[in-house]
């Protein structure tokens, strides 16, 4: 697709940070969830959910949407706030996300709610669920495409290369992997914790054809996207590098903000800066 | 003579056979499919057949991904595999998720033999029974096998374990039988006690009713193939009508057949309970008869049971 007119990508950055705020003020109440993984991904998801996905937020079910999976599922206040947004439940749920009788799990949860494809939280899993999706749609002969949004420390579990043989085997083109790679994970930098670079290079060699993009540029990932999708005969992952926290200064970068929510105090901090 | 069958070669049959009438059937293994049989599903589906490697946790998860399009995947390896290896992956993608995936998984129990107890699952009825929304499944014999499959694409859409063997199971029902998920068979009648037994046990279970009745004792057997949801209200005419109950399986006493019984009599009728199951150890190399004799998994085994909770049930 040709690149936006600048009044879109205006109005995507608009929805950007409409959605910071959401997810801030939402994780203020729950008072728990993971405030920088959910911050990092938001641009990925506007560029989805408001641009690339077919889907219809009024038929959740359409057999011919494309498949999102969350499959960092602790960024699902990000996902819930967009999921609202556009209308797949009642705004009102958001209120109550993490609490007792709510509907909104603390991760995603299929059963319970709407635009949710799977329940995710144990890392490692979606990669694999979204190889299911595209062997279905392949035998449907079906043109849907199927996201998987992974974190950057959640490719340390090893199924995540199970998964990617397997998808390079079947040259699943229709699967495009998205990496948040914030270079966070919650003891701390990636690089000391559990080194997983060479990023591109192990993609590459797994068989995949490797886009990298800022991720918090929201024209970027759409023509990345968009690449993914002239690639055939092999499978795509899009190296979306994210900062943890983007968006609040205070919390940019920071591994302390994994799986914290903000204080009165903070939430007042960020919302200012987000004004 | 009686006839034996492959548990797993009527599985293998079974799903061509279904995969033929209908085309939601698609069948993933992870480099088995020679000895789970899913090789016959291959060659007569290719397109419906998912290869996935040794790579027991993606298979899983593929699955639970077919699944949530509206394919009816049958997910195939050896039990320990299937059950320990992925249990995660089970839980949160398949379980958690509700997804319609049938795990069918060959080699349980000590009659793998040779192998060892790498590869000998006693502890996969326990893993899958502590999951929510999973039944299981272990039928008796082949032809109880292949209704237990057919009764699972046509009639249930939630996840479910079906556990087969290696060695081959004396047949037990004929063509005639239907199998019906939560049910247990009444194979023979009798007051003096119950014996509940599931697999390869429910062979031995009929010798050592036949043995007892030589003694002028008469046993009730109940084939349990379904572990859950189990047949409470069985058990408990079983505890009611009997007074004293063997129960008898190729898996460990912890967290299979005879804990389940435990559970259902232990809250609502306590009778005099003996488990008959590999107590608490891995198994060894060996021919799968001489494990089945060492681990006391023998019709002589439940006769003494027998007896031993009847003189039980008398003291008491």
């Amino acid at each position: 697709m040709p690149p936006l007119p600048e009044t879109k990508v205006l109005e995507l950055k608009e929805a950007a940070r409409q959605l910071r705020i959401e997810v801030l003020r939402m994780l203020h109440r729950a008072k728990s969830g993971h405030t920088g993984g959910s911050l990092s991904i938001i641009e990925i998801l506007v560029a989805l959910y408001l641009v690339k996905l077919r889907h219809d937020p009024q038929n959740p079910r359409w057999a011919e949407r494309d498949r999102f999976i969350l499959s960092k599922g602790h960024g699902a206040p990000a996902l819930y706030a967009i999921l609202a947004r556009l209308g797949y439940f009642d705004a009102a749920e958001l209120l109550n996300l993490r609490k007792f009788g709510g509907m909104l799990q603390g991760h995603p949860f299929n059963l319970t709610t709407p635009g949710v494809e799977i329940s995710t939280g144990s890392l490692g899993q979606g990669l694999s669920v979204a190889n299911g999706m595209a062997l279905a749609a392949r035998l449907d002969k079906s043109p849907v495409r199927i996201y998987a949004l992974m974190g950057d420390g959640e490719i340390q579990e090893g199924q995540v290369w199970e998964a990617a043989m397997t998808a390079a085997h079947y040259k699943l083109d229709n699967v495009c992997g998205i990496i948040d790679a914030n270079k966070l994970q919650i003891d701390g930098c990636l690089c000391q914790i559990k080194n997983i670079e060479p990023l591109a290079g192990k993609w590459e060699s797994f068989g995949w054809q490797v886009f990298e993009v800022d991720g918090h540029d929201v024209q970027d990932l759409i023509s990345a996207f968009d690449h993914c999708e002239q690639v055939k005969g092999k499978p795509s992952v899009v190296i979306a590098h994210t900062i943890k926290g983007k968006g609040v200064s205070f919390m940019e970068g920071k591994v302390q903000y994994h799986g914290v929510a903000p204080t009165e105090e903070e939430l007042e901090k960020a919302l200012e800066e987000l004004r | 003579m009686i006839q034996s069958l492959g548990t797993r070669d009527c599985y293998g049959d079974v799903l061509v056979r279904l995969g033929e009438q209908n085309s939601k059937i698609v069948v993933l293994d992870a480099d088995l499919s020679c000895s789970t049989r899913t090789e016959k599903f291959a060659k007569a589906f290719p397109e419906r057949f998912f290869n996935i490697g040794i790579a027991e946790q993606d298979m899983i998860a593929t699955a639970a991904g077919l699944a949530a399009s509206g394919k009816i995947p049958f997910v195939s390896s050896f039990a320990v595999f299937a059950t320990g290896r992925a249990w995660d992956q089970v839980r949160q993608s398949i379980c958690y998720s509700m997804q319609n995936v049938k795990i069918v998984a060959t080699h349980a129990g000590v009659t793998v033999g040779e192998d060892s107890a790498t590869h000998q699952a006693n502890e996969d009825i326990a893993l899958m029974r502590s999951l929510p929304n999973m039944s299981i499944i272990v039928p008796a014999d082949g032809i109880e096998t292949e209704k237990a499959i057919e009764y699972l694409v046509n009639n249930d859409k939630s996840p479910c374990y079906v556990r087969l063997s290696r060695c081959k199971f004396p047949v037990v029902f004929d063509s005639h039988y239907r199998f019906q998920k939560g049910k247990a068979a009444l194979l023979e009648d009798g007051s003096d006690a119950t014996v509940i037994a599931i697999g390869i046990m429910i062979n031995r279970a009929i010798q050592a009713l036949e043995i007892l009745k030589k003694e002028g004792i008469h046993a009730r057997l109940l084939n349990m193939s379904t572990i859950k949801p189990i047949d409470q209200e069985a058990i408990l005419a079983a505890a009611r009508e009997t007074g004293a109950i063997v129960t008898a399986e190729e898996h460990s006493i912890i967290g299979g057949l005879g804990s389940a019984v435990a559970e259902v009599i232990s809250e609502h009728w306590p009778v005099p309970l003996k488990r008959i199951g590999v107590r608490d150890c891995f198994g060894i190399s060996g021919d799968a008869e001489k494990l089945l004799t060492h681990y006391g998994l023998t019709a002589e085994a439940i006769v003494q049971a027998v007896k031993e909770m009847i003189a039980r049930k008398k003291r008491s």
